[in-house]
């Protein structure tokens, strides 16, 4: 069929069943954008680029589908570099189509020039520049089956100008022929057998799970692993929700803020089973003494994630899909005895977790953070969709919200950006219409793309974002407090910004608690607001994360508190 | 330890970025590289020489198997193979001390590819060691002015090729 570049990308999105597109139009792109309004396609305009890349990142996360974000030349590109390396972190399936100035201008230093493809080679699993119309088609298609295929990734696909104008005879390719890409789903039968053994061997195993979890969208699958099993189970802070927070086998989140039960387990056992993780050094403290008395056996599709940072004794490559099936089938009929097996440990570990929970000092006369997260997870039954920005904020959403389900706790884990969350809430809340979405922020990274706010209001996404306000940086401030003498250097965020008429502002219901007995009122009425709404929730200054593994010290070496 | 790695890669504008962005921020300890065409016209084939120990060596292995454009790879430390280097050397040449650097170009096969009245440049080709040796005489008695080494490239064996 005739049609012009643009035309062809319209239809391709299509294709791949891509009902949205994020993204921000500019002169590289303005062929595109013409094709995407005679199409009426659904797009969500940002207000920054960063906003859309970053929604499309929600999106991505919450849905499971792939994300979509477009940007012009240039700029537009270069905003998008800090959300391709956040997707890029957690392994999160993206397409972001940017414009590039024409072929004959390419390497000129034209207007609006980058080199977009060679400043995401390290952050993307694939990027492609499209300098004729035959082939994108092939790029696209490409493009999007890298994206979602394997170990998920955000995928770069930079369209020269005047390929969307020109005219071809469009076909979208039915298949994708790469000859150096062959994701491994179905592993080796006799690694589950050796695994299997280990398991009968065994007397103090421990389940860690991580983001391969939720990105394989395998919980139920881990679930029953866990079940018949009757081991223990932690997580990272990427595979929360993948077990309920009241599982009786569950201890908790593993590692810097991790809690004693995950720390000490992780500490004594002697068979850990890594499952969808990558062993980040959040997670590992000191990595010469992680795990140290344990077997370790790494389950992930990446072929590269094992050895690169924990040695592993047994390693499971393969779909988690795959894997946990065929390792339920095998102790299916042993289940009875693996959990007695394991009894002692288990009443250890659990003796941990009730003897060590989570707690913190309760305000008189202040609100605190951990409380509103607490409420907010009393008020939505662990049903809510969560988002965090980076910091103080997002540590405590992870430790005092009761999680349920996978895809449901969306944080920008590896990379740690700051200004993720709000955007990311309002790729969420687009994806999932009919959820309550939650977003807890701090007062610094709200800031960082407050802008977002506006399309919240504009496209009537009903978010509630919940300013965790303490007035200062307070993740930074911390480490200010306990590593350097107290000295806080620009870490005060003591201003003039009133973030109830900034909301207001912008379109965007404003409320405010100051005192702990407004906190339930208040939430309770956001929770109910149809709409966008902002609440400036005041926190003090001056409250820890605890427990905190100091960085590069050993798990089990905690600053407990609370 | 030193690994040779033969990476088959796809012929593709981009691909050579791809590889040394990959090295770079990996940190891999790289000691040579070399890119050239194969018998097929879309394939690219590069010599990696990489030090490090087994472990290094699976994560190079690795992280360059995870690029799309990446084909296979054969690490060629395993199996017997051949190893060679291309150097043009130019050194100082003067009437008088012409004969000796012939004389050192036909002990080492080399070969004397250019000549003027203050120079020569010399063609080697042979494994590093050799080339090693070649510039070591070189300078101490003549002085070299420059060299362009290729980096090494290496085949395996017998019949069977690194993309079987």
């Amino acid at each position: 069929m005739i049609m012009t570049g643009a035309e062809a990308i319209i239809e391709s999105l299509k294709k791949e069943n891509v009902d949205v597109a994020f993204g921000y139009p500019g002169g590289a792109v303005l062929t595109l954008y013409d094709a995407l309004y005679k199409a009426n396609f659904r797009h969500i305009l940002t207000k920054h680029e960063q906003g859309a890349v970053h929604a499309a990142d929600g999106y991505a996360r919450a849905t499971g589908k792939v994300g979509v974000v477009i940007a012009t030349s240039g700029p537009g590109a270069t905003n998008l570099v800090t959300g391709i390396a956040t997707a890029y972190m957690d392994s999160i399936p993206m397409v972001a189509i940017t414009g590039q100035v024409a072929v004959p201008l390419i390497g000129r230093d034209s207007f609006q020039e980058a080199d977009i493809r060679g400043i995401t080679t390290p952050i993307t699993k694939h990027n492609y520049l499209v300098k004729t119309v035959e082939e994108l088609p092939q790029a696209l298609k490409e493009a999007f089956y890298i994206a979602r295929t394997g170990r998920p990734g955000p995928v770069v696909v930079d369209i020269a100008k005047d390929v969307f104008a020109a005219s071809f005879d469009y076909e979208y390719p039915s298949e994708v022929k790469l000859r150096g890409y062959h994701p491994v789903y179905e592993g080796n039968q006799t690694v589950i057998n050796q695994v299997f053994e280990e398991l009968r061997s065994a007397s103090k195993p421990l389940l860690f799970i991580g983001g391969g979890v939720n990105l394989s969208d395998s919980s139920s699958e881990l679930r029953e692993f866990v079940e018949q099993s009757g081991f223990p189970v932690i997580t990272s802070l990427m595979g929360l929700g993948c077990i309920p927070f009241d599982h009786p086998q569950f201890l908790g989140m593993v590692g810097m803020h991790g809690t004693y039960a995950a720390n000490m387990a992780t500490t004594e056992c002697d068979l850990l089973l890594g499952i969808g993780v990558r062993f980040d050094d959040r997670v590992t403290g000191l990595l010469s003494d992680f795990a140290s008395k344990a077997k370790i056996i790494h389950f992930d599709i990446d072929p590269a994630e094992i050895n690169k940072n924990v040695i592993a004794q047994i390693r499971v490559i393969g779909d988690l899909n795959w894997s946990l099936p065929a390792l339920i089938e095998k102790i299916r009929g042993v289940s009875g005895e693996l959990q007695e097996q394991v009894r002692p440990w288990r009443e250890k570990v659990l003796g941990w977790k009730q003897d060590y929970p989570l707690t913190y000092e309760q305000g008189k006369d202040l609100v605190m953070p951990q409380a509103v997260v607490e409420k907010v997870s009393q008020l939505t039954q662990g049903e809510a969709v969560i988002v965090t920005d980076v910091g103080q904020n997002q540590i405590w959403a992870a430790q005092f919200y009761g999680f349920r389900h996978p895809r449901r706790f969306l944080t920008s884990g590896g990379l740690g950006t700051m200004g993720y969350g709000l955007p990311a809430a309002l790729g969420a809340q687009c994806g999932l219409p009919d959820k309550k979405v939650v977003l807890f922020v701090g007062d610094g990274g709200l800031m960082m793309n407050c802008q977002e706010l506006a399309t919240l209001a504009d496209c009537d996404f009903p978010v509630v974002v919940l300013v965790l306000n303490n007035q200062t940086l307070g993740m930074v401030a911390q480490w200010q407090r306990m590593f350097y003498g107290g000295r806080y250097s620009h870490t005060s965020l003591k201003g003039h910004t009133d973030f109830v008429k900034l909301a207001e502002a912008m379109g965007v219901t404003g409320l405010r608690v100051t005192e702990p007995a407004e906190l339930d009122n208040v939430l309770a009425q956001a929770l109910a607001t149809r709409g966008p709404v902002l609440v400036d929730i005041r926190t003090p200054e001056t409250v820890d994360v605890l427990p905190m593994v100091p960085a590069g010290a050993r798990l089990d070496q905690m600053i407990m508190g609370g | 330890m030193k690994h040779t790695l033969a990476v088959l890669v796809e012929n593709r504008p981009g691909v050579l970025t791809h590889i040394s962005g990959l090295i770079s921020r990996r940190a891999f300890n790289i000691e040579s590289i070399a890119a050239g065409y194969t018998e097929e016209p879309d394939t690219t084939r590069i010599t990696i020489v990489v030090e490090g120990d087994e472990i290094e060596q699976e994560q190079v292995v690795n992280q360059l198997s995870k690029l799309i454009d990446v084909i296979k790879i054969s690490d060629l430390t395993a199996v017997e193979s051949i190893q060679r280097e291309l150097a043009l050397i130019k050194v100082k040449a003067s009437l008088e001390t012409r004969s000796d650097i012939i004389n050192i170009v036909n002990i080492f096969r080399a070969s004397i590819v250019d000549v003027s009245r203050e120079t020569m440049v010399i063609e080697l080709s042979g494994d590093e060691t050799k080339i090693d040796a070649l510039c070591q005489v070189l300078e101490e008695d003549h002085g070299i002015i420059e060299i362009a080494r290729t980096g090494k490239i290496a085949l395996s064996r017998g019949p069977i090729p690194a993309k079987a």
